[in-house]
């Protein structure tokens, strides 16, 4: 088993015909994700490589193929609306790979896509992949391997990285999410910990935070309370100088500065393993397994 | 971004927040002539992008045009928190009968722009929060439907009893939630909001932070950008493209991506070292950016030895592997470098490194400690 996705995923690519889309759609195709549709208004009818059908819309690439998710590789301006009508066509996961949508954009985008029961992956994320079933995104596949370990992570080079070390000393996964690093994005890390709890497979899940915010904190408390499996953490920026971004208004409001260290002693308070470099998830994992 | 206390208030007024006259200053005398043209006693104000300004010095009364050019004269070029004040703000002083704040921030956990008053302005509003939580009131917008005139009147109420006095916060609300979303902000803050003693509300300081997402739609508050208030470094970091924050270390950094960044800066510190930077080239690179890179860590004295740490995924290692030989061919290096590299294109990146002298490491760890090595003289674990 895995989580989200599968053997059995179909997936319409919006942007299938720019320059990363394209890259990404032969990649994926060649993981042997099952990519059914693509959509560039405009291209309708066409085919990208003699193979994949071009839709005007979602909601006929949808219709047309019954496709279940949807990736998006649109420029940042129009990305809310590229979620909004994948939302809108029906389909149920929505990964948006695009990096730098504004941010009060995403205020409107997350309930319209909650409304609609919809579940979108980022923005500004790498996607997921389930070793050896599909990958949809642009996380490297050769750098994973099938096994017991879920991988949940905000970032995207981190990851490639901590998977690459994990699939060395010879522990595969059943999914690994990048869940972006934006400040409002649609899945977080207490969905993917639920998603690997259901998920008869994973064995003990890696997960791999960010300064920032208190997204960790709630997920530590959701270990502590609702987790069977073993969960090991990793914070990055443990050395970074604080508060370049939001400054201390959004701190009040969270109630927590998202500083490496509350996050890191929520970790150890809710009896998980904490890494303090990457490549202690080789053994942390190995002891948990 | 950042944007000046003058330019948010420029804003604000345009949206019709009633603001004192004041206006900006970059010599003594412009100040003397501004404090002539508002006639009363003014309040001259450092525009730099740091908190404290009061506390450092950089906020000063002047009861004569004369005063505020021998107060603007010592303000300018004054030090606050590392960077020089390059213009003062003079404007009208008005007198104060009570403040209270105001602030609008987008809010990660409710995933939207929340509303937060309290009476108890002009000071730490940090501090009001610590001790006195229940003088704050907290409001979340949904950004569909916008701040509705109930909310807006529920906010006013919070911070005055008197109607009138609450009618008029109550629009004030309305126009900062509207310049906070005309303007892609991600914080607009109204630190004090004054009644002043004849019952007028107005607002006498104001700060605003846009989300840099924002700038490729909004070129008019793209234009707004200060580089002179900014790091030249950073400045020029940000025109190649590439994220750069300076530190206090000595190990220079260049990575690809902004989480396996700080990771590698952590392990640096890990390993006994100190960072010298942040410097993320971000997700596809091209030679050029490495280049870039290069030339931004090697101004830095303190930098005593570099590291590269790149996993190619989208990033192409041959790609940064020709950078560096084309930066170093350009100007030689004088401190030693580590390049860790793995992922796409591997083995050429190697084999260009190689031919042209350098040596590639694969192992992450290793590879951070021997910069930390090299940079501490060899005295490191």
């Amino acid at each position: 088993m895995s989580v989200f996705i599968d053997k059995n995923t179909t997936v319409i690519v919006q942007g299938i015909t720019g320059r990363d889309g394209s890259f990404h759609t032969r990649q994926m195709i060649e993981y042997g994700t099952r990519v059914v549709a693509g959509v560039t208004p405009g291209k309708g009818g066409q085919k990208f490589d003699d193979a994949v059908p071009i839709f005007n819309t979602v909601a006929e690439a949808a219709k047309e193929t019954a496709a279940n998710t949807s990736v998006i590789y649109v420029p940042p301006m129009y990305a809310a609306d590229a979620m909004m009508e994948a939302a809108d066509a029906g389909v149920t996961l929505i990964v948006a790979i695009t990096e730098g949508v504004p941010v009060l954009d995403m205020t409107r985008v997350y309930p319209f896509v909650k409304e609609r029961g919809a579940r979108l992956l980022g923005p500004n994320c790498p996607g997921l992949i389930s070793p050896g079933k599909s990958k949809v995104g642009i996380i490297p596949g050769r750098i994973c391997a099938p096994g017991p370990v879920g991988v949940v992570s905000r970032s995207g080079t981190l990851t490639y990285e901590i998977v690459y070390q994990l699939t060395r000393a010879g522990i595969g996964q059943t999914t690994c999410v990048g869940i972006g690093g934006d400040p409002i994005n649609g899945t977080n890390f207490i969905d993917c910990l639920t998603a690997f709890e259901e998920d008869p497979d994973t064995q003990a899940v890696a997960l791999m935070g960010e300064i920032g915010g208190t997204d960790e904190q709630n997920a530590a408390q959701f270990v502590k309370e609702h987790m069977t499996k073993p969960v090991v953490g990793f914070i990055a920026g443990q050395t970074a100088p604080p508060g370049r971004r939001m400054g201390h208004a959004g701190a009040i409001i969270s109630g927590s500065a998202g500083t490496a260290a509350e996050k890191i002693q929520a970790f150890e308070d809710a009896g998980m393993g904490v890494a303090r470099r990457p490549i202690d998830f080789v053994d942390l994992i190995k002891a948990r397994l | 971004m950042n944007i000046h206390e003058y330019q948010a208030k420029e804003i604000l007024r345009g949206f019709g927040v009633p603001i004192p006259p004041g206006d900006v200053a970059t010599t003594a005398a412009e100040a003397e002539q501004i404090a002539r043209r508002i006639g009363r006693t003014v309040v001259v104000k450092a525009q730099v992008h740091a908190g404290g300004r009061g506390k450092a010095g950089g906020v000063k009364l002047a009861k004569t045009p004369e005063e505020a050019r021998d107060v603007a004269s010592k303000i300018l070029g004054m030090q606050i928190k590392g960077l020089t004040v390059q213009k003062v703000l003079v404007a009208d002083a008005a007198e104060i009968a009570s403040e209270a704040y105001v602030g609008v921030i987008l809010d990660r956990a409710s995933k939207k722009p929340v509303f937060m008053v309290s009476p108890a302005g002009g000071i730490d509003i940090e501090e009001v929060a610590a001790k006195t939580p229940e003088k704050i009131m907290r409001l979340p917008i949904d950004t569909r439907y916008g701040l509705m005139p109930f909310q807006a009147m529920e906010l006013g109420f919070f911070l005055y009893p008197d109607a009138a006095k609450a009618r008029a916060a109550a629009k004030i609300m309305k126009q900062l939630y509207d310049a906070f979303m005309a303007n892609g902000a991600s914080l607009a803050e109204i630190n004090p909001l004054v009644v002043t003693p004849n019952g007028e509300v107005v607002a006498l300081d104001a700060k605003m932070s846009i989300d840099d997402n924002e700038l490729d739609r909004l070129p008019g508050i793209a234009a707004l950008r200060d580089e002179s208030a900014e790091a030249p470094s950073e400045v020029q970091a940000r025109n190649a493209s590439l994220t750069f924050i300076k530190l206090d270390g000595n190990v220079g950094c260049v990575v690809n991506g902004a989480g396996l960044a700080m990771a590698t800066m952590d392990l640096v510190k890990y390993y006994g070292g100190e960072p010298a930077n942040f410097l993320d080239i971000g997700g596809s690179s091209n030679p050029e950016k490495v280049v870039n890179a290069l030339e931004i860590i090697t101004a830095d004295p303190s930098v005593k030895a570099i590291l590269f740490n790149i996993f190619g995924g989208i990033t192409r290692t041959d790609d940064v592997a020709n950078g560096i030989v084309t930066a170093t061919k350009q100007n030689p290096l004088k401190v030693p470098i580590v390049i860790r590299l793995t992922g796409t294109n591997e083995e050429i990146a190697v084999k260009i490194l190689t031919e042209n002298g350098f040596s590639a490491m694969t192992d992450m760890d290793e590879a951070v400690q021997r910069a930390v090595q090299l940079a501490t003289g060899g005295k490191a674990a």
